[in-house]
């Protein structure tokens, strides 16, 4: 078990293009820290510099306090699943977790002790015989953590593990690493794109864009103090929605009415001409559905529902607004950038789900003031970002965290 | 498929088939056959006489034929294994490593494959003689080695890219050097590869005839085709036909043996399972 820091990691290929660029970042001892990002946003790369099969441009990483960039991959005592899996066809379940062990010569008794305390753990025991081919995807994944597990590594390292699963299968694994790091407290490096991956699983999550970090933050604080635009758009889902805005005063002028801000935020965004307010849907709400306190806090608007969907739990409808061009570019980029692709301006919003609001009518919404953040269109900037109050969020993560791995540690020492 | 249309694709194949394996009946036929029964005309032999089995097995051509199916087996056996193992070291190196040059190598290769024998033959006559190594099994096997390397190489860097990266890249993080990743991993990952490529260059050196006939002149390396051409009949005026068909079936018998032996392992599909598919 062992920390890792990265300081100016740099990769550069052999055209000159960073694939990372300048990544410093800091994993603490049993962390575990989620790289996030869409897709060629330079996180596999960065992973797979730190087990060692890609060279580092420039920069150093340090892995349990030693320099380890001209170390190979078997010297840096580092366990990795692969987005495949990259099981041995030729070999069974057994020799497939063993082989680690084998390779570094242990005794075959201890190999068996190993390989069916592992094989306990992620329920594979009566698989041992088979080969990798005759299992399904969810016992081929089970047997790569199994590789994983089995010797005592440093850290393990996950390269999209479950992007091959089908949804329902991927939530069950995606529990049961979670449960699986926390028994084990080993740090771990979890590379995604899959938002709630990096939501559920992790204690700090790293958003990169372009090979550059964007922010380092607990899930919370990602979600509630976004630093820019492009933070504030790839985390939650559906996505947080951008209006144009223009101040005016302590009020911004928008396609949804005037939205009021507090004294604070009203000074941050002063001085500027276009800007771009970010809502998260669940800040809406069906107005005649909002209790009599509630109502002050925010404001009242009337649109017109393009399209509602209803899923029991929970009812979304969209609004269409207009956009002045620039803004609209603006839109049009960053939803390139985040792998996705919006075709027209349109706010999602998120309703009770027993709102009687229906597609094609006027309704009145109500919309919560009090957490929308201000961007800047030019420079992705977050304007309201209130520093204190997110750093706040991550303390108390981190503390969870210690707590916990203190709980398992001190079970561990316990027992034995 | 309808019926009418299976008929008629079982009607081609039949032909196919008959059109492919009637020269190999003849063959067997004609070994078969008693010197006197040669030229009557009939395609079966009228009785089945084991005569030129018995001449090139223990009769008079016995010591023509028994040392050149020895030499045989020995140089392209030694040709094959040699071929093999240099081709899986420069085919693993063509697959997964990016060097300067790699193209030249495989087109360099193809050139050597496709280089007419019959303009090197005479130098390498030449130069086998002044060095000694004129009519001696090493004076076949490197010879043997430029027709079956290329191919080799070919095949089975074809064989290496289908492998995926990441298992050797899993055994580099399981602790493996990257000659333990090669030889745990990848080689047994490859062996239908390698088998593939085995049979092939086996063949390419066991067909050879004018390395044989033109580098040896005893039967002290002679391999089997080129002893085949040295038959003589009993006078000048008899034709040898009949032992030189029984020979041909002798030497065929391997290769039909080699090939049912190991269409088993030359199955594609080993890395089933491997990954997600």
């Amino acid at each position: 078990m062992a920390s890792i820091e990265m300081r100016n990691i740099v990769k550069q290929y052999g055209d000159g293009f960073p694939a990372v660029n300048d990544v410093s970042l800091d994993i603490a001892d049993g962390e575990f820290m989620i790289l996030v990002g869409p897709s060629g946003c330079g996180k596999s790369t960065l992973l797979r510099m730190i087990v060692g099969l890609e060279d580092i441009t420039s920069g150093d990483m340090v892995i349990g306090g030693k320099r380890v960039n001209d170390l190979a991959p078997r010297d840096r005592n580092l366990s990795m699943v692969f987005q495949n899996y990259a099981l041995y066809p030729h070999m069974t379940v057994f020799e497939n977790i063993a082989f680690p062990l084998r390779l570094s010569k242990m005794p075959d008794d201890e190999v068996r002790r190993r390989v069916t305390e592992a094989s306990d753990v992620l329920e594979l025991k009566e698989h041992l015989d088979r080969k990798p081919a005759n299992l399904s995807g969810g016992q081929r994944q089970r047997v790569a953590m199994g590789r994983a597990i089995v010797r005592q590594a440093e850290a393990f390292l996950f390269d999209e593990p479950l992007s091959n699963l089908d949804a329902k299968l991927r939530g069950q694994m995606r529990t049961e690493i979670s449960r699986l790091q926390r028994r084990l407290g080993i740090t771990t490096v979890y590379v995604t794109h899959d938002q709630t991956e990096a939501m559920t699983l992790g204690d700090r999550v790293c958003v990169l864009r372009k090979g550059k970090i964007q922010q380092v933050a607990s899930p919370r604080e990602l979600y509630e103090q976004p630093v820019n635009l492009f933070v504030a758009g790839f985390i939650g889902s559906p996505p947080m929605n951008f209006l144009p805005a223009t101040p005016r005063g302590d009020r911004l002028e928008t396609p949804f009415g005037d939205i009021a801000l507090d004294q604070k935020r009203a000074a941050a965004v002063a001085g500027h001409e276009l800007l771009l307010v970010g809502i998260r849907p669940e800040y809406f709400e069906d107005a005649s559905l909002v209790d009599e306190a509630k109502r002050p806090v925010g404001s009242i608007f009337k649109a017109r529902v393009d399209v509602t969907e209803w899923l029991g739990d929970s009812q979304f409808a969209y609004i269409p607004y207009e956009a002045p061009e620039s803004i609209q570019q603006h839109l049009r980029e960053l939803s390139r950038e985040l792998d996705s692709e919006e075709l027209r301006t349109q706010a999602i919003v998120s309703i009770d789900a027993t709102s009687r609001i229906r597609e094609g009518r006027e309704a009145e919404f109500w919309l919560d003031s009090r957490k929308v953040h201000v961007f800047d269109p030019e420079t992705g900037e977050n304007l309201t970002r209130d520093p204190e109050a997110g750093a706040e969020l991550t303390r108390m993560a981190t503390q969870d965290r210690v707590e916990q791995l203190e709980e398992v540690r001190g079970a561990s020492v316990g027992a034995a | 498929m309808s019926r009418r249309e299976k008929t008629w694709w079982w009607v081609g194949g039949a032909l196919i088939v008959v059109y492919c394996l009637f020269p190999i009946a003849w063959i067997v036929s004609l070994s078969l056959k008693a010197p006197s029964d040669l030229n009557t005309g009939g395609f079966l032999p009228s009785a089945v006489s084991w005569e030129n089995y018995q001449l090139i097995l223990t009769g008079g051509a016995s010591d023509l034929f028994l040392p050149a199916l020895r030499n045989s087996f020995g140089i392209c056996l030694i040709a094959t294994a040699i071929s093999c193992l240099l081709a899986m070291f420069a085919a693993y190196a063509i697959a997964r490593l990016d060097f300067p040059g790699k193209r030249l190598i495989l087109s360099t290769a193809l050139i050597v494959a496709i280089f007419p024998i019959i303009s090197i033959v005479t130098p390498l006559f030449n130069l086998w003689r002044n060095i000694g190594l004129y009519d001696t099994w090493p004076g076949l096997i490197i010879p043997y080695l430029s027709l079956t390397l290329p191919i080799s190489i070919w095949t089975m860097s074809a064989f290496f890219r289908e492998i995926p990266w990441e298992m050797e890249q899993a055994a580099q993080v399981d602790g493996a050097t990257t000659w333990q990743a090669f030889r745990k991993v990848i080689v047994p990952l490859a062996t239908p590869g390698v088998f593939t490529t085995a049979i092939i260059a086996f063949f390419i050196a066991w067909n050879d005839f004018l390395y044989g006939i033109s580098l040896t002149s005893t039967s002290a390396a002679r391999p089997v085709p080129a002893a085949i051409g040295l038959f003589s009949g009993e006078s000048q005026f008899v034709e040898p036909t009949g032992a030189i068909a029984a020979a041909a079936v002798i030497v065929t018998i391997p290769v039909v043996l080699l090939v049912l032996l190991f269409q088993r392992r030359i199955v594609a599909g080993l890395t089933n399972g491997a990954v997600k598919g």
